[in-house]
């Protein structure tokens, strides 16, 4: 992979980029490609070439709004033990946050995976903080179609290509190519793009996650605008297959319906949130724990952050007002300071010096 | 969170592999692939999500060389 980051292979490609004296805005959805892209400095060396890259709804942590949050704490603060992705504990919702829930007595646990929450199952209840995308989804849909005992998911897995639908839908910024994320299409393939680079007339590419494979991403969409083309093309072609992982998308199948669901910092989004379909309603918290999860009002947004805009691509982490004051990862406002793959904390981590 | 590893599968118990990555080795579920013992694969919050094909990646280098040259 190391050869993936050869400079030789990269200043050529910048050097072709820049030859087709073009000025695009290309968005991409994924907090591992803006690791990628700001660790390895390519957003400035691609501003030089005519080319400005911004992180749209690409972090599934970010986009978990803040009333899912409340009610991830509710139950921690009920006595039910709750188990999730690191990265979920710190986000502040309504004044408090998991991990302040934790500290309150609340049994609240970090998994790397879901197998790691069926484990803990075994001595009592756990509902698992079900977050991430289509990478991550099908872990939650194999793990109920086994049939786990005291377990409950409460869901706020989300499909990627609606957001991408709204987002272009909604006009509020210039895209004029995406870099779709490499390992949600590692599951979906390249199909479920097709119908929006038809619609909006943008090209997408399926991209990889060392320096080159980005790169290489960005030139492909440049070529695709000179010569006049929208299409789907893949660049990661040693994970992602045409036709996608056909098992992970016949679980995600089996268990998930589509549903309308607000994302932070977007109204709702149609048929975006995967909900547990009414055969698996069993092991819905939101069905176990209705009486405690049914009235919960979602909270105000902290003042001043401005997260939402950060998600639509409308403005970069400096712009906002909050950014590296009040703001930074010891005491993060919002969840794109939290996550480690938020726009706010990748731009903070490697540029805040 | 779709940050995934790639990794070796050392040995299969079932729905899950022992899984090397690099030295440091560890559980994953395999129910998602078809794997056998010595394939490597992308492995994302304890599941492995895709069959990483050694000729792709080694096309990779070339297609790009290639690329650049018919440009």
């Amino acid at each position: 992979m190391l050869q993936l980051r050869d400079k030789k292979i990269a200043d050529e490609i910048l050097a072709r980029i820049k030859k087709l004296n073009l000025q695009l805005k290309i968005m991409h959805v994924c907090g591992t490609h803006q690791d990628t892209i700001v660790r390895y400095g390519l957003d400035s060396l691609l501003k030089d070439c005519g080319i400005e890259v911004i992180q749209g709804p690409g972090c599934p942590v970010c986009v978990t709004t803040t009333l899912e949050i409340q009610k991830a704490i509710t139950l921690a603060k009920n006595g039910v033990t709750v188990a999730t992705f690191g990265d979920m504990i710190k986000v502040p919702a309504a004044g408090t946050s998991l991990q302040k829930a934790r500290a309150e007595g609340g049994d609240v646990r970090i998994v790397y995976s879901i197998d790691d929450a069926v484990k803990m199952a075994g001595k009592g209840e756990v509902v698992f903080i079900g977050v991430g995308f289509e990478t991550t989804a099908p872990s939650t849909a194999v793990t109920l179609l086994n049939e786990p005992e005291n377990f409950y998911v409460l869901s706020c897995h989300r499909y990627i290509p609606p957001a991408l639908d709204a987002l272009l839908g909604m006009g509020e910024i210039r895209i004029d190519g995406i870099i779709c994320p490499g390992h949600v299409s590692t599951i979906i393939g390249m199909e479920p793009y097709k119908p929006l680079s038809c619609k909006y007339e943008i090209p997408q590419v399926i991209a990889g996650f060392e320096p080159l494979d980005v790169l290489m991403a960005v030139y492909m969409i440049a070529r695709q605008i000179d010569e006049g083309r929208h299409e789907v093309e893949n660049e990661y072609i040693r994970v992602v297959r045409p036709e996608g992982n056909e098992k992970a998308k016949e679980a995600l199948k089996e268990v998930f319906d589509p549903a309308d669901a607000e994302w932070r910092g977007f109204p709702i989004i149609k048929k975006s949130k995967m909900a547990l379909k009414k055969e698996f309603e069993e092991y819905d918290a939101e069905k176990r724990y209705e009486d405690l999860l049914e009235n919960i009002e979602m909270a105000e947004e902290a003042k001043g952050c401005r997260c939402g805009e950060v998600l639509r691509g409308l403005i970069y982490p400096q712009q906002c007002p909050l950014f590296g004051k009040i703001c930074n990862p010891s005491n993060p406002v919002g969840p794109c300071m939290v996550s480690i793959e938020g726009a706010c904390n990748i731009e903070y981590r490697y540029k805040n010096d | 969170m779709c940050l995934a590893v790639p990794g070796k599968i050392i040995e299969k118990r079932g729905n899950k592999a022992i899984v090397d990555y690099g030295g440091v080795r560890r559980e994953a579920d395999i129910s998602l692939v078809d794997v056998k013992e010595g394939d490597y694969v992308i492995v994302h919050a304890g599941f492995a999500i895709q069959v990483l094909s050694k000729k792709d990646a080694e096309e990779t280098l070339k297609i790009f060389e290639e690329m650049l040259k018919n440009a």
